[in-house]
């Protein structure tokens, strides 16, 4: 692998493997071993939309984790910007904390209760020292489309689509350049999920973001984003962009992913659900 | 629409009356509550004196208003020693990794294993009896059990993704501390304190009686029944009054705990 | 014509001063699958909780629920009478796979005892070979019979669920929200062994979900509810094609992700040209339960809306294919 990367990565992941260990079981044996990502490799450029997609237990959360070095990789070069994070102590990751923001899952635990919005906003800001202006807070929530006055109020106030609003309000707080969204939708209404998407994808493309979007759902990821990588057991079976990878899949395990999402076009065009099972055998 | 809970009510009306009578107790009495009268020994309960009086002639229900000045001393600074030390070492425990933490746990284990009362007894013996002492000896005793309650609150904040984005934004680990993770134990730390309040009432209670507690003449419940103790057949009522005190003390403390505990946890107000 | 499985009519729910659901009428004929969709706060749990009478203390149902073959309203019949209909004629499978089984059973034990409680195997062996005969059907191995829950993951769990569900051949399985915790592969063999299972006994199916695909797959009947109201309902072919109501309309094109796949050379939005197609969206945001609008309870959000959604609009169409809606959508090209 390469020392100095191409100055266009914005994230370079080089077979990274994360092994977590288990409680042990015996006093004599060794305690067992998860295999969390078992060499892992991808790279993200500059401004592209990328995506990864698996289900439960695939290891895209524990991937996320260590791009963000907020877990550390067994063995395995992970690259931002070409600067190699693996190894780097806390102090020495800042250009990582103020570049690279995260969006999380779950609008109930990614806010916390006791903070009013406008602090959870400036928390970023007020962790790298800058100063926390009324005025940029306020710009923040203008942009992802809260009213003003939502500064003084507290999570519980608001509801799940605005509570993400707020999350993403956060995570641009600090003018990333990387913006690492976990599941942001997954847990959201229909009816609001389309706005959270419009949103994510209007700032991806007014302040050109690099997005790393992580779901269970290929259909939302191949809307968001420009290229895919699929996961399954720690590994990357299949990269490739997304129109090309949701057509034509080619891994075996990419294909009974996508034969398996029920689309509303393939139920009325006379879908059942033994053709979701249509291409082989289920895990 | 939230309903005040009966047992927060109850709980701070009893409490609030004990510190009523201590705050009053400060400025007047029925009579002084260390006034020794031979010739009014062992009366019974009279409009002079409404709990009668002890075998000095001390009216018994100034010293009992009197006496609830000690038991708010003891909760207070068995609290704050079991506070001031517990909670940071749960949250320590929650936030560092496997081993700094199964020690402090494991040591947590070890103490919560050692009896209080024994505990007070040797600090009794080492620095003296007084009420001071015991308390420390009890606050110290309580540490575990803060400690372990503190621990589990603050395992799940850290858990939350609320405290990976304060990661991911660059906070060290001690402002995260600070900022999110003692916010949201508060209301354990409440309710753990109402809990250890009551215990020390009853620990102080128990030290007096046995002679290591509250040295005469302060008045303390504990002593009171200590006191009582020779007259326990001839009349019980000396041992009955601060006894009750005692137990709605307590009951107070603990009604107030459970009160607080619903009052701030949304997951238990669910539930009902 | 048959009589129905499931009569409900102008079912009520409310908690204290609040109405949580209004006026919801609702029938599933014998072996008819019928879809029940919904947002958060749209009451269709709430609606499937009522007919099983499953509602919280303090949440009150009023209404009539009837189910054939049993000759008393639900609504207000006591929990012996309900607990001899619940796993016999009226089954459920709930959401959540990790807390429907009883952690200390074994898994052969908990398919048997569901049996054993109707009476419907006369013994505890014949209970136990047709508890092996259900493993078999939802495609599990016979070893798990002497297995505990906890060795199970959730897509396994959820099958023996469904396999205890359709023990005693019941007359209409509920399945609330199924599939919502499983991935999209486990997602597809549950949803199939459903409809297998509902198909093989004759059963009727009332599905509730969120997913417009899922229903869309899976039954042949929808009703939409929004805000505790049947807002539209008829064939599924029908109603997401050609839907009436402007919020099945608009939850529907919300949900379009493929009519909005990306194109390529993205321009700078702030140039004014994007590329990007956006996906239709809904204003607003749901309201939380008890604060929807007075008269049609998605005024507040339709673009549509004029002075007369303050009234509650009237059903138009028949009981079972109709919709609730001052300015229906699709009037001209129907």
């Amino acid at each position: 692998m390469p020392e100095s990367p191409t100055p266009a990565a914005a994230v370079q992941v080089i077979d990274v493997v994360r092994d977590y260990p288990r409680p042990r079981t015996s006093l004599l044996r060794p305690a067992p071993v998860v295999h969390a990502l078992r060499g892992v490799s991808l790279e993200v450029k500059q401004g592209e939309r990328f995506g990864i997609v698996g289900e439960s237990g695939c290891g895209k959360s524990t991937l996320l984790r260590l791009i963000a070095a907020l877990d550390r990789p067994t063995s395995g070069q992970i690259l931002v910007e070409g600067n190699e994070i693996t190894d780097l102590p806390e102090r020495r990751l800042r250009f990582l904390r103020e570049n690279l923001q995260l969006v999380f899952q779950d609008p109930m635990s990614s806010l916390d209760p006791r903070m009013r919005v406008r602090d959870i906003i400036a928390e970023p800001l007020v962790v790298q020292g800058h100063p926390a202006s009324r005025e940029r807070v306020l710009e923040l929530l203008d942009a992802v489309g809260l009213s003003s006055d939502a500064g003084d109020r507290y999570p519980h106030q608001f509801s799940g689509g605005q509570r993400q609003r707020i999350s993403i309000a956060r995570a641009l707080a600090p003018r990333p350049r990387i913006l690492i969204a976990d599941e942001p939708v997954s847990a959201l209404d229909v009816s609001v999920r389309a706005q959270v998407l419009n949103l994510i994808s209007d700032l991806v493309d007014e302040l050109n973001l690099t997005l790393i979007f992580v779901s269970h759902d290929l259909s939302v990821v191949k809307h968001v984003c420009d290229r895919v990588a699929v996961m399954n057991a720690g590994q990357i079976v299949e990269t490739g962009p997304t129109g090309d990878v949701y057509a034509a899949p080619q891994h075996p395990y990419t294909q009974r992913l996508v034969s398996a999402i029920p689309t509303l076009e393939r139920a009325l065009s006379g879908a059942t659900t033994a053709d979701l099972l249509a291409k082989g055998e289920t895990a | 629409m939230r309903r005040l809970n009966p047992s927060l009510v109850a709980g701070g009306v009893i409490v609030g009356v004990i510190a009523l009578m201590a705050l009053l107790s400060f400025v007047w009495t029925p009579y002084d509550a260390t006034l020794v009268n031979p010739s009014g020994r062992l009366a019974m309960p009279s409009w002079e004196h409404w709990f009668g009086t002890d075998k000095f002639g001390r009216d018994v229900f100034s010293q009992i208003m009197v006496g609830s000045r000690t038991t708010l001393f003891v909760g207070v600074v068995a609290v704050g020693v079991a506070a001031v030390i517990g909670v940071p070492l749960g949250v320590l425990a929650a936030m560092t990794p496997r081993w700094p933490s199964e020690l402090i746990m494991r040591t947590n284990d070890l103490m919560l294993a050692f009896p209080a009362l024994l505990l007070a007894i040797m600090f009794g013996a080492v620095f003296g009896a007084s009420t001071l002492t015991a308390m420390v000896a009890i606050g110290i005793a309580s540490v575990p059990s803060f400690a372990r309650v503190i621990r589990s609150g603050a395992l799940q904040v850290m858990r939350t993704e609320y405290v990976l984005a304060a990661r991911a934004a660059g906070r060290k680990p001690f402002p995260i501390a600070a900022r999110h993770v003692l916010p949201n134990v508060t209301s354990l730390i409440t309710v753990q304190a109402s809990v250890s309040f009551a215990i020390a009432v009853l620990a102080e209670a128990a030290l007096s009686f046995l002679g290591y507690g509250t040295p005469p003449p302060t008045p303390s419940w504990g002593r009171m029944l200590q006191e009582s103790q020779e007259f326990l057949f001839s009349a019980p009522r000396l041992a009955v009054f601060p006894g009750i005190a005692i137990a709605v003390a307590v009951l107070g403390f603990n009604l107030l705990g459970d009160g607080l505990r619903d009052r701030f946890d949304p997951k238990l107000e669910d539930r009902r | 014509m048959t009589p129905d499985v499931l009569t409900v009519q102008g079912l009520n729910v409310s908690v204290r001063d609040t109405q949580l659901v209004s006026d919801v009428d609702l029938t599933v004929g014998p072996g008819e699958r019928v879809g029940l969709i919904g947002e958060s706060g749209s009451g269709k749990s709430l609606t499937a909780l009522s007919i099983l009478g499953l509602l919280p203390d303090d949440v009150v149902p009023s209404g009539s629920v009837r189910l054939t073959g049993i000759d008393h309203d639900l609504i207000g019949a006591d929990e012996r009478a309900l607990s001899r209909i619940r796993g016999r004629d009226l089954a459920m499978v709930f959401q959540e796979p990790m807390t429907a089984l009883n952690p200390t059973m074994r898994i052969g034990d908990q398919i048997a005892e569901s049996m054993l409680i109707h009476h419907t195997q006369p013994t505890r062996t014949a209970a136990r070979a047709a508890a092996a005969d259900l493993l078999d059907r939802v495609q599990l191995p016979a070893d798990l019979l002497r297995a505990y829950p906890h060795q199970l993951s959730g897509g396994q769990r959820q099958r023996i669920v469904l396999a205890i569900a359709l023990a005693n051949d019941p007359a209409l399985l509920i399945c609330d929200e199924p599939t919502t915790a499983l991935d999209v592969t486990v997602q597809a063999l549950v949803l199939d062994l459903i409809v297998q299972g509902v198909l093989a006994r004759s059963s009727a199916l009332l599905f509730i979900t969120h997913d417009l695909a899922v229903v869309a797959t899976v039954c042949e009947r929808v009703l939409v509810m929004y805000g505790g109201r049947v807002v539209e309902s008829g064939p599924v072919h029908e109603v997401f094609t050609n839907p009436r109501h402007r919020y099945t309309q608009g939850l529907l094109a919300a949900s379009n992700l493929e009519a909005a796949a990306p194109a390529s050379g993205r321009t700078n939005l702030q140039a004014g040209t994007a590329s990007r197609p956006r996906l239709t969206t809904i204003p607003g945001t749901v309201p939380a339960a008890g604060h929807f609008p007075s008269g049609c309870v998605f005024r507040n959000r339709c673009t549509h809306a004029t002075d007369l959604c303050a009234t509650t609009p009237a059903w138009s169409g028949t009981p079972t294919t109709g919709y609730a809606c001052h300015h229906p959508a699709g009037a001209s090209h129907a």
